[in-house]
């Protein structure tokens, strides 16, 4: 039953990827980039990984979304028709890509095998220890933010950082008219 | 924007309930599904949400885009503070068990601390960049 549900979720995916693709109206596209957002934090719902899933619905499915809209709303919503011309020699790149990377999968471990190689590393040392070392009943929070505390740090610098960034590359505008405004005035004022 | 009654009487009832599902899941990821990212991120899309019905200037009014910026920097100090007060306490870099007498609460401690830098960072940076896309456009600079 399961499986029908997995099929059934990537198929949607698959379809949606392809009619982004082929759309040229970029609003419709977002929306549909919106809806594989959300369809994908479903499929991490039935995988079981809640976290996942609340982070994928929240961030692509809600801001990334409206963030978008805001471009769109200061571009335009059509896509360029300038570079449409077909290209074989990149079409047999991407194929040729895609193979490899099925070829790939074929020595990954089946879905949910316990024997797979991620199932023995440090995996049993966390569900060991979480209990008497943190005593947090999530153990995905208590590895985020304890076990590897670092990564979470370098995950919020790295946030504290793209938000300078738009705002030296947006906002930096705003100073700049500013100060040409005035190297204007001053100008006018001493001829 | 006074044509859309639906639309702003049904944000007016969402947006404070929308803004205590945030903090639910922000001061509740300790014990289920979230933390302090996703906390962040739908506290920021419910003064989005906010920003998109009533406007911009209005938005900015009530969270004025300085008090944002400070936040931004806010919970980074934070994260960071709470890894520099362990060193402090005696232990390592972001190692909390030393931040109180046991180290289980001193755990408790440090994450709670840790994810609320994280939510106070992701609000703040999520809104601030809606801000400057959404002002991008305007004449008035």
């Amino acid at each position: 039953m399961i499986d029908v549900v997995h099929i059934f979720l990537f198929t949607f995916l698959a379809v949606m990827a392809i009619a982004v693709i082929r759309l040229k109206d970029l609003f419709a596209a977002v929306m549909l980039m919106g809806i594989f957002s959300l369809v994908s934090a479903s499929l991490f719902t039935v995988m079981d990984a809640v976290d996942v899933a609340f982070t994928e619905a929240a961030v692509g499915a809600g801001i990334s979304t409206v963030l978008m809209l805001a471009t769109l709303s200061l571009t335009t919503s059509k896509e360029s028709t300038l570079f449409q011309r077909s290209q074989p020699m990149a079409l047999i790149a991407v194929m040729l890509l895609g193979s490899a990377l099925v070829y790939a999968t074929f020595d990954m471990p089946r879905y949910g095998d316990p024997a797979a190689p991620i199932h023995h590393h440090v995996a049993n040392d966390y569900i060991n220890r979480t209990e008497s070392d943190i005593g947090v009943p999530n153990m995905v929070t208590a590895i985020l933010a304890s076990y590897r505390g670092y990564d979470t740090w370098g995950e919020t610098t790295v946030i504290f950082t793209a938000c300078v960034g738009v705002m030296l590359l947006l906002g930096g505008a705003r100073t700049f008219y500013r100060w040409r405004r005035r190297e204007d005035g001053e100008e006018e004022g001493t001829p | 924007m006074i044509r859309h009654v639906i639309l702003r009487v049904m944000s007016k009832l969402l947006i404070p309930v929308i803004m205590l599902f945030a903090l639910y899941v922000q001061f509740h990821g300790d014990y289920g599904p979230g933390g302090g990212f996703q906390a962040g991120v739908i506290f920021g899309a419910a003064i989005i949400l906010y920003a998109l019905m009533f406007g911009l200037e209005t938005a900015k009014a009530v969270f004025p885009p300085r008090v944002l910026q400070f936040l931004v920097a806010t919970g980074v100090l934070i994260y960071g503070g709470t890894g520099i007060a362990a060193i402090v306490e005696g232990g390592q870099f972001l190692d909390y068990s030393v931040l109180a007498h046991d180290p289980v609460h001193g755990q408790h401690l440090g994450i709670f601390l840790v994810e609320l830098g994280v939510g106070i960072t992701v609000a703040a940076v999520m809104t601030t960049i809606f801000f400057e896309f959404a002002g991008r456009g305007r004449r008035d600079v």
